[in-house]
């Protein structure tokens, strides 16, 4: 149920991130979804991609600084409300969302929404209880 | 040019009036060398007896050195005493260098140190009067008179250079605004308002001052502003020419440390050509950092200074690492005081970001006491010509800080800038950067980046 996601720091500097897309390209590593959260000084990428543990290790070797983190993907019907009705049902529990992004996938009928939580075991089960489904980590890596 | 004239009642021989300036005392400031140098080696004799007497820290360096208090019978005999460095003044933190107890020390002032300590600094009423004294030739020979409006905008507080300048004007007779730092905006309000003729604060500060009147519709060049006192920082030529150029005033240098008394230490005549050493009462010479020895006459090296009549802190041949030339040719002014050159540069690492003394020892210290950064920094000292001094510190983080949230990023930031700004006094950016980023080199590393546009 829960989805290894890859983080990246950033340095604003030109041709950075260039550089973390060719180390994970020449270990024939995909990304299925991505974001970045910026500052002025620099970005944090976060990446979720077809071998999290190799993608990890190419990235330390290549001198990038990397953490792994733990995400919940969300599988949401691909038409209007299909996202607020989640995020409604965390809000009303108090459950605070501390970052989220979305990506589609080829059949294109959903959407994935990514949730960074702190409280995941309780927001899995409120929006299971919800009728979502919740994607597992094999499940994502293999889309 | 020339002639005696009367611009100041308490003098003792009349003033010498000298284009627009005036000597404020012409017995001391344009004494023969004979006479001066007279003066200076029995007062030398005085002082290495007393320091010798009432320091015990003294006490002990001359014996170690095997220097006895009157082997030093004059000027010739000053390279036979040890230096003394910030050094010395950090192993007796707080008070241990002061010759007088503390009843009779009247005032404390404070600069950062090299590994966070301070540097205090100790001043008698007859050191108070001095400083007003030496502060007085500073303003007097820029031609500020009793009926002057002098507008101080150096710091007030632990920093020498505000209190310093103020007493001074204030002996002289002028009218002082202590409008202290920072407010621009007020700043020229008040200079408009109540017709400053004199300002003094950083060289890069009246620049400031000068654009914002400008953008505020006013221009200080037809303000009754006429000279302005530009000190604490290293500055050039050109800043000179701008500063003169946008506000109509003439600029002149001025020079001081805390250690040997703060401002007023040397100062600038309208010849502008180097500053006039109150060498009556500091004792300069000029060393070859590396070795110690006294450089050729007109040679470059690090300036060294021997208090003469301190009562609170007398200083032996005190290390300033202030690297500048002393020349010895006659000024046109009339003042027989030699003149030291702009300070070019530093024998050590210490930086002077907006007239605040920076070693990127103590930022070193901070990081080491915060968990999540490793103590590998960079100080990166910018000034886009005309603005103040902006310090930026790059920080390492540690690879187990590393957190995929910003907010957690943004956090250790904020932290790194708090724990900085209240040790040293200054604003500052903090950058994070990644582990192993900056550049390790063998031996010394290197820490500071200073691309300031001094105009030079």
């Amino acid at each position: 149920m829960r989805v290894s996601q890859i983080s990246v720091f950033l340095e604003n500097k030109s041709g950075r991130l260039a550089e973390v897309t060719r180390t994970l390209a020449d270990r024939g590593i995909n990304i299925r979804a991505l974001c970045v959260a910026e500052t002025i000084d620099y970005g944090v990428l976060r990446l979720i991609v077809s071998d999290p543990e190799a993608a990890r290790r190419a990235l330390s070797d290549g001198g990038f600084t990397v953490t792994e983190t733990q995400v919940l993907v969300l599988e949401i019907p691909d038409r209007p409300g299909g996202l607020a009705t989640a995020i409604e049902r965390l809000a009303e529990k108090g459950i605070n969302i501390e970052y989220i992004y979305a990506f589609v996938t080829k059949s294109g009928e959903n959407a994935n929404v990514v949730f960074r939580l702190e409280q995941m075991e309780e927001a899995a089960r409120i929006l299971a209880g919800e009728g979502f489904r919740i994607l597992a980590g094999d499940e994502v890596y293999r889309l | 040019m020339g002639g005696f004239r009367p611009c100041h009642t308490a003098c003792r021989v009349g003033v010498l009036i000298v284009a627009e300036g005036c000597v404020w005392d012409a017995a001391a400031e344009c004494m023969p060398r004979d006479d001066l140098r007279r003066l200076q080696g029995e007062r030398l004799r005085n002082v290495v007896r007393y320091a010798y007497d009432q320091v015990p820290a003294y006490r002990a360096k001359l014996d170690g050195a095997g220097v006895a208090p009157d082997a030093i019978k004059s000027l010739e005999d000053l390279s036979k005493l040890p230096f003394t460095t910030k050094d010395d003044l950090r192993e007796n933190y707080p008070f241990g260098m002061f010759a007088v107890p503390l009843e009779q020390v009247v005032r404390l002032h404070a600069s950062s140190g090299t590994t966070g300590k301070q540097t205090v600094v100790g001043y008698t009423r007859g050191d108070l009067d001095l400083w007003a004294e030496v502060i007085a030739r500073t303003l007097s020979a820029g031609g500020v008179q009793a009926r002057d409006i002098v507008q101080n905008s150096y710091g007030y507080g632990l920093f020498t250079g505000g209190l310093g300048l103020h007493y001074g004007a204030e002996k002289i007779g002028a009218s002082v605004i202590p409008t202290s730092g920072g407010q621009t905006k007020r700043q020229i309000q008040i200079m408009q308002d109540f017709g400053t003729t004199a300002l003094c604060c950083t060289p890069s500060y009246a620049l400031v001052i000068a654009e914002a009147a400008r953008e505020l519709g006013a221009d200080v060049r037809h303000l009754p502003l006429r000279v302005g006192f530009f000190g604490a920082e290293p500055w050039s030529e050109r800043m000179r020419v701008d500063i003169e150029s946008q506000m109509g005033v003439d600029a002149l240098d001025i020079y001081g440390l805390s250690e040997v008394i703060g401002p007023g230490v040397s100062y600038e005549c309208l010849e502008k050509a180097g500053l006039h050493v109150c060498e009556d009462h500091f004792y300069p010479e000029v060393v070859d950092p590396e070795t110690g020895r006294p450089v050729a006459p007109g040679e470059c090296g690090e300036l060294v200074f021997t208090t003469l009549t301190k009562q609170a802190l007398p200083l032996l041949r005190y290390r300033t690492r202030d690297l500048t030339t002393l020349d010895e040719s006659p000024c046109p002014c009339g003042r027989t005081l030699r003149r030291m050159d702009h300070v070019t540069g530093r024998s050590d690492d210490m930086l002077i970001i907006r007239g605040v003394n920076v070693f990127p020892s103590q930022i070193e210290a901070v990081l080491l006491g915060i968990e999540g950064t490793s103590p590998h920094y960079l100080l990166v000292v910018d000034r886009e010509y005309g603005r103040l001094d902006e310090l930026e510190v790059w920080v390492e983080m540690s690879p187990e800080t590393f957190s995929d949230e910003v907010k957690r990023l943004e956090a250790l930031e904020q932290k790194v800038r708090a724990e900085i700004e209240s040790v040293l006094g200054l604003t500052v950016r903090v950058k994070l950067v990644e582990p192993k980023s900056i550049p390790r080199s063998e031996g010394k590393a290197k820490r500071v980046m200073d691309g300031r546009d001094l105009g030079r």
